[in-house]
C-alpha cells in the first residue's frame, strides 16, 4: 500500500509545499529531480512540456503539480497532488493571518508589517528580473515586455489586449 | 498606519462575488496573479488600499507555499473565516484546474505543443512586463518619501536574490531583523 503512487506523491508534496518559500516556480527543480531521476514517473521531454503547459494555462503555477499527478494516476492523481501541495500551506496561512489580526494594534506588529513590505518589494523585483532573463531572450521580447511596462504603468487599459497582441507577436515567430 | 483587518461590513460584499474576483485573477494569471489580483482588490473593487494591499501580500509572500494561494486565504479569512477563505482559493484554484485537465489530455492525445509555445512566449513577454509595471506602482510611494530606509532594503533584498542568486531564506534572515527594526525606531 505504501508503494502507491498516490500515497508516495501525497507525502511527497505535502512535504515540499512547507519548504516552498517563493513559490511554485522556486521549486521546480526539486519536483524535476523527484518526478524524473528518483520515481521515474516520466521523462525529460515530458516534464519540460508540463512546465511549458501550466506557464500557458491561466492560473498559479502551482497547477503543474495537478499536471504531474494527472499523468502519474489520473484525474485521482490531480486532485491528490494539489491538496497535498495546497492544504497544509493553507491551514498555516489561515491560523496565522488570524493570529496576525488579533494583535492588530500592537506595536511590535506594525513594525513587522512596516519592516516586511520594502523586502517583498525588492524580492517581487527580483522574480520580476529572473522573469525576464528567461522570457526575453532576445531583442523583440525585450521589446515586448518593456512596451507592456510602459503601457501598464501608465494607462489603464485591461492588460488581456497586451496579452493578446503579444500571443499574435509571438505567432508570428519573431521571438 | 491603517490597520488591516476584518472589513467593515458595509464593504463586505457577498461571497459569490469573492469568488468570482479570485475566479476572473485567476483565469487572466499567466504565472503572475499579482498584478491582476492588485488590480481587482485595489483599483476595480476598491476592497484595499494600496498599502493595505502591500502589507497584505507582504504577509502571505513569507508563508510557505505559492504566495497567490496564501494571499487568497488570508483575504478571504478576513472577508468570511474559514468559509471566506475557502471561496477565495476555490475561486482561485477551480476554474484553472479544469482548464489544465482539459490541456493535458488534449497533450496526452496530440502531444505538439510547437504553436502554443510560440504564442507562449509572446505572452510571457507581456506578463513580465506586467509584473515589472506593478513593481513600479508599490515602489514609487516608497521611494518618494524623504528619510526613509525603505529603499535601501528594497534594493538589498533584490540584489541579493536577483543578482548573487543567495537563497532567499538567508537574504530574508539576513534583511529582515534590521528592516523590522528600523520600522520599530521610525514607528
Amino acid at each position: 500500500m505504501n508503494s502507491s503512487p498516490l500515497v508516495i506523491m501525497a507525502g511527497y508534496f505535502a512535504m515540499l509545499s512547507l519548504f516552498a518559500v517563493g513559490g511554485a516556480n522556486a521549486a521546480i527543480p526539486e519536483m524535476h529531480r523527484v518526478a524524473v531521476e528518483v520515481t521515474h514517473w516520466m521523462s525529460d521531454r515530458q516534464f519540460a512540456d508540463m512546465f511549458a503547459i501550466s506557464q500557458v494555462s491561466p492560473g498559479p503555477n502551482v497547477i503543474i503539480v495537478a499536471l504531474i499527478g494527472y499523468h502519474v494516476a489520473g484525474l485521482a492523481g490531480a486532485a491528490v497532488c494539489i491538496t497535498a501541495m495546497c492544504g497544509p500551506t493553507c491551514a498555516l496561512a489561515f491560523i496565522v493571518a488570524r493570529t496576525w489580526d488579533r494583535f492588530k494594534d500592537a506595536p511590535w506588529r506594525m513594525a513587522i508589517q512596516g519592516g516586511l513590505v520594502p523586502l517583498s518589494l525588492g524580492l517581487i523585483a527580483a522574480s520580476a528580473f529572473v522573469l525576464a532573463r528567461t522570457a526575453d531572450h532576445n531583442v523583440y521580447a525585450g521589446l515586448v515586455t518593456a512596451a507592456t511596462a510602459a503601457v501598464a504603468f501608465f494607462t489603464r487599459i485591461n492588460p488581456l489586449w497586451l496579452f493578446a497582441a503579444a500571443g499574435v507577436i509571438g505567432l508570428s515567430g519573431w521571438l | 498606519m491603517p490597520d488591516s483587518t476584518a472589513l467593515p461590513a458595509a464593504i463586505r460584499p457577498p461571497l459569490s462575488e469573492l469568488f468570482f474576483a479570485f475566479a476572473q485573477v485567476s483565469i487572466s494569471g499567466f504565472g503572475a496573479a499579482l498584478p491582476w489580483a492588485r488590480r481587482m482588490i485595489v483599483d476595480q473593487k476598491r476592497w484595499m488600499t494600496a498599502e493595505e494591499f502591500n502589507e497584505t501580500f507582504a504577509l502571505s509572500q513569507f508563508l510557505p507555499g505559492p504566495n497567490v494561494i496564501n494571499f487568497s486565504v488570508v483575504f478571504g479569512s478576513r472577508f468570511g473565516g474559514v468559509v471566506g477563505a475557502a471561496v477565495a482559493l476555490a475561486g482561485l484554484l477551480g476554474p484553472p484546474l479544469v482548464i489544465v485537465t482539459i490541456l493535458a489530455t488534449l497533450y496526452e492525445r496530440f502531444g505538439d505543443l510547437e504553436t502554443l509555445g510560440r504564442i507562449l512566449a509572446g505572452i510571457t513577454a507581456a506578463a513580465t512586463g506586467l509584473l515589472v509595471a506593478v513593481v513600479a506602482k508599490m515602489a514609487t510611494p516608497l521611494f518618494l518619501e524623504r528619510w526613509n530606509s525603505a529603499p535601501v532594503i528594497a534594493i538589498l533584498a533584490f540584489v541579493g536574490v536577483a543578482i548573487m542568486h543567495w537563497p532567499l531564506p538567508y537574504v530574508f534572515l539576513g534583511l529582515a531583523p534590521f528592516s523590522v527594526g528600523l520600522a520599530w525606531v521610525k514607528r
